[in-house]
């Protein structure tokens, strides 16, 4: 490319060569993007074929449109599809509220504060990062078990108020040491205490931040099927992807129509905070790294 | 993991600033004393969680792993038994097979894909924020269970896959219940969401100073030269980077496994992932004692992967300073 930019006439039969290459990279990376996304288009057009149509037209357009499989998958379960998307909504919302709590607080003390043993928490936090829920699950269950819990949204909220979740605490204290500290220094000379600097500069600076823990935590949350399979067990408790799971279990070939029509229910909120918060997505793994 | 490092340095220079800073007046040791109690405040629930949700349970799946427990009475001490038993099971034996091949076979994948679109991406190509977020859009969703019932259909004996092959005159398998293709279609699933890292590569392409390329150029460098010489040496944190990041991440699936083989890990344990045989010890047969075994197998097979990584990583990452 620099070459081409520090050659001081350009012909026009070398512009026209330019401009055809671009084209065929353009052409490559939409055709590339189209077999990776078909997948899920072709999903979303077969959760309105009949379930006989999924099995032989490989086509985005239904020969026959019915918005039937959205009301048969609906209550196909033991419970109409609204009490699941409920029930995650509850897990989700908990799940936000406990991470933007417990890992700012965190993230505040690691990002700003001087104390004793500093250096190795922030070690023991970063390893927590990588430590694989498998690991922990069973001593996690019998604890819950013992407290009474499985089968409520409490094993998968408590945690995230406990800050758990490291990944976001790393996050915070990222964006935090990259904030002016002349605010909160003014800010102490004042007489400002440690809770006011946190809740009423270094909170409503942090903003960007919190937005994106809040977005990763509802995907990621949303998505989780582990914890959700091991700690909800009557079908009442059930959030999406549990529900889901039982459907495939109970399906036989002819109920696929419903049962795609259920899975892009499933994946409708994810596609929407997609949307909305992509600037923060890409920023997020961008800086940290992690999907 | 590069920036985790730095940050770790950071975080190291910042503790040892304080301490040689002169401390002036009489008010600086209560002042140190009041904010050691504050931020042990603001650390309070992370402690909590520390002792019980991460740290503490890791420890008491440790002794869990010496004991037979299965929820039910109490834990009967066993010694080494349940790590003994690891030998002769050959269940174990192919959940480990399958997971090591998964993780070996589609992270490379992965990575190379991720890294040859972004280096595609980077060359200022118009509507980037289009083609990012479209390629990036997988990494998001692949992980949940409505992408692993998409899956089963589209890799089934009647699904989009065959219909398509079908076209051209192929007849082809039931590639998610044939035990010779059953994995590989959930390499598949894992090459797909390669999106993730790929943003991460754009990322690092950008902190490349053009000035290199450049200065190639004029020495009369090729793009293969440039690539070999500039690109990936300049890369090299990056791609360590993704490397330990989704190898630690392969080895923990289990959603994609269990809904694709219905929780089975079949046809003929093709895809028994060890987190799914894992499962099915601790939660199906309630083998807490040797589910919490093979939980410490896990640990130490990713931290043993983790830890060649990093020593292998000075032969080979490039760190610019």
């Amino acid at each position: 490319m620099a070459t081409e930019t520090t050659a001081p006439a350009t012909s026009t039969r070398r512009l026209g060569a330019r401009r055809t290459r671009r084209l065929l990279v353009h052409i490559g990376l939409i055709g590339f993007g189209l077999i990776m996304l078909y997948p899920l288009l072709w999903m979303l057009s077969s959760s309105f074929k009949p379930t006989a149509e999924i099995f032989r037209a490989p086509g985005l357009i239904p020969e026959t449109f019915t918005p039937g499989n959205y009301t048969e998958g609906w209550t196909a379960l033991q419970f109409p599809f609204h009490h699941y998307l409920l029930n995650s909504a509850v897990v989700v919302a908990g799940s936000i509220i406990g991470n933007l709590v417990g890992c700012s607080m965190a993230a505040y003390a690691f990002a700003r504060l001087e104390f004793r043993g500093k250096r190795l928490f922030f070690a023991v936090m970063l390893a927590t990062i990588m430590l694989p829920i498998h690991v922990v699950i069973v001593p996690q269950y019998i604890l819950f078990a013992e407290l009474g819990w499985i089968n409520t949204f409490l094993p998968l909220i408590v945690p995230k108020l406990l800050a758990t979740d490291g990944f976001f605490i790393f996050l915070m204290v990222q964006f935090i040491r990259g904030l002016p500290k002349d605010l909160d220094e003014a800010a102490r000379i004042d007489g400002c205490g440690h809770v006011r600097i946190f809740f009423q500069i270094i909170m409503p600076l942090s903003l960007p931040a919190l937005a994106t823990t809040a977005i990763f935590t509802f995907i990621w949350t949303w998505n989780d099927f582990f914890s959700q399979l091991i700690f909800l067990t009557s079908p009442d408790m059930y959030t999406v992807p549990v529900a889901l799971r039982t459907f495939v279990d109970s399906s036989s070939q002819t109920s696929w129509g419903p049962l795609f029509a259920m899975s892009v229910v499933a994946l409708g909120p994810v596609f929407g905070f997609f949307l909305a918060g992509q600037r923060y997505l890409v920023k997020g793994i961008a800086t940290t790294g992690i999907k | 993991m590069s920036a985790l490092l730095q940050r770790g340095r950071a975080a190291a220079q910042d503790q040892a600033a304080p301490a040689s800073r002169p401390r002036s007046g009489k008010s600086a040791a209560p002042r140190a004393k009041r904010e050691n109690l504050a931020a042990y405040g603001f650390l309070a629930p992370w402690f909590i969680g520390l002792v019980f949700i991460t740290a503490g349970p890791l420890l008491a799946s440790l002794y869990f792993s010496f004991t037979d427990y299965n929820l039910i009475g109490d834990h009967e001490w066993v010694g080494a038994e349940n790590y003994e038993r690891m030998f002769t099971d050959a269940r174990l034996h192919s959940a480990l097979r399958v997971t090591f091949v998964y993780v070996f076979v589609s992270v490379p994948l992965q990575l190379a894909l991720a890294l040859a679109l972004a280096m595609v991406l980077d060359r200022g190509v118009r509507g980037l924020p289009l083609y990012r977020s479209v390629y990036y859009l997988p990494s998001l969703l692949g992980g949940s269970v409505a992408i692993a019932i998409l899956w089963r259909q589209v890799f089934g004996a009647e699904g989009l896959i065959n219909q398509v092959l079908g076209f051209f005159g192929i007849q082809g398998e039931g590639w998610v219940s044939h035990p010779d293709y059953a994995l590989g279609t959930l390499i598949v699933l894992n090459v797909w969401t390669f999106g993730a890292p790929m943003v991460i590569f754009l990322a690092g392409l950008r902190q490349i100073p053009a000035m290199y390329y450049e200065a190639a150029s004029v020495d009369g460098a090729g793009p293969v030269s440039r690539f070999w010489n500039i690109t990936v040496p300049m890369l090299t944190p990056i791609i360590f980077f993704n490397l330990v990041l989704q190898i630690i991440n392969a080895f923990q699936t289990f959603t994609q496994a269990f809904i694709v083989s219905g929780g089975t890990g079949g046809p003929s344990d093709s895809t028994l992932f060890f987190t799914l045989y894992l499962y099915q010890r601790g939660f199906g047969a309630f083998d807490m004692g040797y589910a919490s075994a093979m939980a410490w197998l896990l640990l130490m097979i990713i931290g043993g992967f983790t830890a060649v990584n990093f020593l292998a990583s000075k032969y080979w990452v490039f760190y610019g300073d």
